[in-house]
């Protein structure tokens, strides 16, 4: 609390981000602890979470005040004026403390309370089991153990306690490997495929510099391939492109030599590191932050952000990560440099390719927990949740999003979540509200007692769990049903409702997938009514044959169904689609839609030049 | 008789292939007068029309040869045919069948399917029922037949409907003052505001800037008989130094003290051969599978066709706005009045008008504003984006227009009461079709070639209960406003179930609609 000097300011302006006119709705702003909180003369009210925010920017004096300019985490840009300077000063500099932590305990999850107890906590935490995981996937088994050589983080401080490693896999091979890979990070399995016996294993890159090998690591290889007994090689991924992994040799490290390992295919996949990523992304937001942009300058923009190649390129990767263990029948082991960006995508992307559980609500949870939190991806350091290192930061898990994303587009039927939920994953992974993604490794997660001092978001994600399913998901596919998407250049589409999440004059006007949903809701509704006077006939026929005469039961069925009655009131209010008709009136309205512009065009019709709204254009008169 | 001529061989044995990934078909390949048959088994039979047939291409290696065929509907078709002799025959066939021009012995005029009346559907949508409503709403319009025999404008329909205040005399002289007749006429009448929507072809003012009297009066009439201080706009889809420069052609714009009370706006759209190329780029683009996804990106700007998309919309927009908003009355023309005036009319009216969003409204607006209209159907789809032939008349207008709907179905998911297999439907038949709707160029012509008495409706089969189910949208709500979309460019998208209809993802979306028509 002691960065706040200024907790409210009137007359603040929020101006419409792609407008070219400079309109702007007036509020007041309120500064708490944890949110930056506007509400608009319509009370209308945004809440910005400190933690949300990338950049705070204070621009040059202008004569209506002093511009503040919020970019956040979840894409939302919002740009104030205050009338005062030293009000905005003020605000800018507490955010600007706000907006940074330098120690976790300061961070929301440790203050955020949901009114829950211990148990409850507690409880929260453990819906998500990992060993449970492992067991529905078939291991231990004659194959695969559950190994203790990690328990103490010993050997490897980044990954979980709970490692599993073929069986023949014994403590001083799995010492030897660990020390010829880098930061220990030595091949455990990451998924197994019951049916074909085949497993997804990771790990970081080999330290063989020019010539170095070892024998342990060789062996432990060697163990992998042994452990799937229908086929002999096994493909080694190196998720890097060549050259990287070829500079990353003169350091001591790069990637194994396929003299030196017997039974291995080595392959290369080129998805490029987290600093091409970070930068990528940034000329992508900087093209579609622009006002009046173009269609042309759209779509170059986009290319020369390199965004969807760089999609496509982990997407290829998953794909051919899910072919191998398919077609070829093969286990394969990823890796990249450190084993916690790249391979975590690609393990956790074929996955769920393969196997139908992770396209569930749950089982996407489970997924993220394991391929994402337990094998340590740096999720602090890659979203910045403290004031850190920025070259750290970089998109790798929104990268990850996307591509489900874009499955899920292209087979609307295989997944029982929304893209809501995608989006709310995304919100959470930089709210620091729950403790799931805070620190960078298990141990860390230990050590800062988050199970004792925060709480978990899946349960929550839960409880809501009405609000991001698919209602389009047809559970009746098999386990083993694997996706094969297109990846021809044109399946790759611009994400809008992640990059203009809050930019809603951008978005369609009227929802399918709510009517939908509201529908499916109402037919179950009914279905539950039919159900219910069925069994009441029912009864009423037993008791009929006790002599009850057949008018009174006709009589009686009306009067006594209030349910029915609800539920006919229920459908008339859900088949107009209150919310939707309410969205297009806002649409319609002047103070929300940027058409309204079009109003001074006409009546500026006069000048030689007139510029319009959303760019589209300039006019001649 | 003639057709014999141009058939060079009856039959050959033949392997087909409709798609990258789809079965091989074999069988007996036939050409007829008006198909190309193929025949797997003695009771399946697999047939093109000739007329969509839009480039051919032969190879022969060996003793076989192969032909593709590239259609109008954007497929894309592989024939491989044994025999040299063979397979060069039936190129010529084809390549003979598909280009005759003559209208009255194209396949329509022979077409009779079972179920279908001749001449029963002709009466689904005359566009003389929505003038005379409006002429009954408004009491300042009249239905006007002066165009009786198309004297006055040879691509107008019979009946058109003017200011009562201005009688068939001045109309005569407006058109002669007017390109090609198109003087200016109502194109939909906005009730809640008061105000209507004219359109026309540009004045003939020439370098001395003519003028004609009888044409101010009809556009100051026009003024008089909407809401009283209503203002007027010319919306010109050309820009100002085109406009200008149509002048030493002849052509011109409304001088603004010609007409006190109308101001005008240049809203430049693209038009004729820029935008067939823009057409051909992009389908070009969407058949190359192999291409990086920045090759693609690249493409798809440089081809341009998602800008034409948003400055039509937005040309539309704005000019329902000066409806709606401004309460002003509109005039839209480019040069001829035939193409970039009728997409900017026809969006605006799908925009303000809630009738013209169910599926009847909408074949009304299609009849009205396109074909009765004077849309050159004939000459725009002459030939689609594979042709070879160096483009003379084509232009995809039309299609432009089907894009535009698409996009506002897209923002609007449950305000068409149509979906877009119906915008397919039409895009496949305006460019190769055994109905007679989109034959010709205007009115006058279909009646010289007796198109109603001869051939069929395209509405009378869309019409039917069977296909009415395959174009509804199954999600439609009446929604008695304005539809605004956003035309940012984050908002447009491809539109993939035209573009790449052919090379679909592995879960095509109609498996999802089949499952949203089960929930509703």
């Amino acid at each position: 609390m002691e960065h706040i000097r200024t907790t409210k300011v009137e007359q603040v302006k929020a101006l419409d981000r792609f407008s070219t006119s400079n309109k702007s709705l007036t509020g007041t702003l309120y500064l708490t602890a944890t949110h930056l909180l506007f509400i608009d003369s319509h009370q209308k009210e945004t809440w910005i979470l400190h933690h949300h925010i990338a950049s705070v920017e204070k621009l040059a004096l202008t004569t209506s005040g002093c511009p503040l300019v919020i970019q956040c985490k979840n894409f939302r840009i919002v740009h104030f004026i205050v009338p005062r300077e030293r009000d905005c000063h003020d605000i800018y500099n507490s955010l600007l403390q706000l907006s940074k932590q330098a120690k976790y305990e300061d961070l929301y999850a440790f203050s955020y309370n949901p009114k829950q107890n211990d148990a409850e906590r507690l409880q929260g935490w453990q819906l998500i089991d990992l060993a449970e995981e492992y067991e529905r996937m078939g291991v231990p088994n004659s194959h695969w153990q559950l190994s203790d050589a990690n328990r103490e983080y010993k050997i490897c401080e980044t990954y979980p306690r709970e490692l599993y490693v073929p069986q023949v896999a014994s403590k001083p091979i799995i010492v030897g490997s660990s020390k010829f890979r880098s930061k220990g990070r030595f091949p455990v399995l990451s998924y197994y495929h019951q049916d074909k016996e085949a497993a997804i294993c990771r790990c970081s890159q080999p330290l063989s510099g020019f010539s170095a090998r070892c024998l342990e690591d060789e062996h432990l290889l060697q163990a992998i391939s042994k452990a799937n007994p229908v086929n002999r090689y096994m493909y080694v991924m190196d998720t890097r492109p060549k050259l990287n992994a070829m500079a990353n040799r003169a350091a001591g490290k790069g990637y194994e030599n396929e003299d030196n390992y017997s039974n291995i295919r080595f392959q290369f996949v080129g998805i490029e590191n987290i600093h091409v990523m970070r930068s990528s992304l940034q000329k992508l937001l900087e093209v579609n932050g622009t006002k009046g942009l173009s269609v042309n300058d759209f779509y170059s923009g986009m290319e020369s952000s390199g965004w969807l190649r760089h999609v496509k390129a982990v997407m290829d990767a998953a794909i051919f990560l899910a072919k191998a263990i398919m077609v070829e029948n093969a286990s394969v082991l990823v890796h990249c440099s450190d084993g916690w960006d790249r391979t975590s995508q690609v393990c956790s992307l074929g996955s769920l390719l393969l196997d139908s559980y992770y396209r569930t609500i749950k089982g996407f949870m489970v997924l993220i927990e394991k391929d994402w939190i337990s094998f340590g991806h740096k999720f602090s350091e890659r979203c910045g949740h403290l004031d850190g290192d920025p070259k750290e930061i970089s998109p790798v898990f929104i990268q990850f999003l996307e591509c489900v994303w874009h499955l899920t587009e292209q087979f609307p039927q295989a997944f029982e979540f929304n893209e809501a939920f995608l989006l709310q994953i995304h919100e959470h992974i930089h709210s620091c509200q729950f403790g799931n993604f805070l620190g960078n490794c298990q141990k860390e997660r230990e050590e800062l007692k988050l199970k004792e001092k925060t709480y978990s978001l899946w349960p929550f994600l839960l409880d809501d769990r009405k609000k991001y399913l698919n209602p389009l998901y047809s559970s009746k596919a098999q386990r083993f049903t694997v996706l094969e998407p297109s990846t021809v250049s044109f399946s790759f589409k611009f994400w809008r409702n992640m990059y203009h999440q809050f930019d809603r004059t951008l978005h369609p006007r009227q929802s399918v997938f709510n009517i939908i949903m509201n529908m499916n809701e109402q037919n179950k509704q009914l279905e539950k009514e039919i159900k219910d006077l069925e069994s009441k006939i029912k009864q009423r026929k037993n008791k009929q044959t006790d002599g009850v005469p057949t008018k009174e039961l006709l009589h009686s069925i009306h009067p006594e169904s209030p349910s029915l009655k609800t539920s006919l009131c229920f459908k008339e209010q859900t088949l107009l689609p209150v919310n939707d008709a309410l969205r297009t009136i806002e649409g319609s309205n002047s103070a929300d839609n940027r058409y309204s512009d079009y109003a001074e065009a006409f009546s500026k019709s006069e000048p030689a030049v007139v510029s319009l709204e959303y760019g589209v254009a300039r006019m001649t008169c | 008789p003639q057709y014999s001529e141009l058939m060079r061989t009856g039959r050959a044995q033949a392997e087909l292939l409709l798609g990258p990934e789809a079965p091989r078909l074999r069988g007996t390949l036939c050409v007829t007068g008006h198909h190309l048959l193929l025949s797997p088994g003695p009771q399946d039979l697999w047939l093109l029309l000739l007329r969509n047939v839009d480039s051919i291409e032969k190879r022969v290696a060996g003793e076989s040869g192969t032909i593709t065929l590239r259609c109008k509907d954007l497929r894309v078709l592989q024939l491989d045919i044994e025999g040299v002799e063979a397979t060069l025959d039936i190129a010529r066939s084809i390549e003979a069948l598909s280009s005759l021009e003559s209208v009255i012995t194209s396949f329509p005029f022979f077409y009779r399917p079972k179920g279908l009346r001749l001449g029963d559907a002709w009466h689904f949508h005359p566009p003389e029922s929505y003038y005379k409503r409006v002429a009954r709403e408004t009491k300042a319009w009249r239905l006007s037949e002066v165009n009786e025999n198309f004297s006055l404008c040879p691509s107008y329909p019979r009946a058109v409907i003017v200011p009562r205040a201005v009688d068939d005399k001045a109309l005569a002289l407006s058109a002669r003052f007017r390109q090609g007749g198109r003087f200016p006429v109502l194109s939909y009448h906005h009730a809640r505001s008061g105000t209507v929507l004219l359109r026309s072809s540009q004045p003939l003012t020439g370098p001395q800037k003519r003028r004609c009297a009888e044409d101010e009066e009809l556009l100051r009439a026009v003024l008089a008989g909407a809401r009283p201080g209503a203002q007027g706009f010319v919306v010109d889809t050309r820009s100002a130094q085109a406009a200008k420069q149509a002048r030493m052609a002849g052509g011109g714009t409304e001088a603004k003290a010609a007409y006190p009370g109308w101001k005008r706006l240049h809203r430049p759209l693209e038009r004729g051969r820029p935008l067939q190329e823009s057409f051909v780029r992009l389908v070009e683009a969407c058949g190359d599978l192999e291409q990086s996804t920045d090759h693609w990106l690249s493409r798809l700007e440089g081809c341009s066709w998602l800008a034409h998309v948003k400055e039509a919309l937005s040309t539309a927009c704005l000019t329902a706005q000066g409806m709606e908003r401004e309460g002003a009355c509109i005039l839209v023309h480019g040069a001829e009045g035939t193409d970039s005036t009728l997409l900017v009319t026809s969006l605006a009216q799908l925009i303000l008008d809630p009738l013209s969003r169910t599926m009847v409204g909408f074949q009304e607006l299609v009849e009205r504003e396109w074909i009765q209209a004077g849309h050159p159907f004939q000459l725009r789809c002459a030939h689609s984006a594979f042709s070879h032939a160096r483009p003379k008349h084509e232009a995809p207008t039309f299609l432009l227009f089907l894009d535009c709907v698409w996009q506002l179905g897209r923002q609007f998911p449950l305000s068409l009461e149509f979906g877009e297999a119906l915008l397919l439907a039409l895009f496949e038949h305006a460019y190769a079709s055994p109905f007679g709707t989109f034959l010709c160029n205007s009115e006058k012509e279909r009646c010289l070639c007796e198109v109603r008495s001869q051939t069929h409706s395209l509405w009378s089969r869309l019409n039917q209960p069977k296909e009415q189910r395959k174009l509804r949208n199954p999600l439609y709500v009446l929604n008695p406003l304005a539809l605004w979309p956003s035309v940012e460019p984050q908002s447009l998208q491809l539109w993939q179930g035209l573009f790449l209809r052919w090379t679909r993802p592995p879960e095509p979306p109609e498996v999802a609609w089949e499952k949203v028509w089960q929930i509703v």
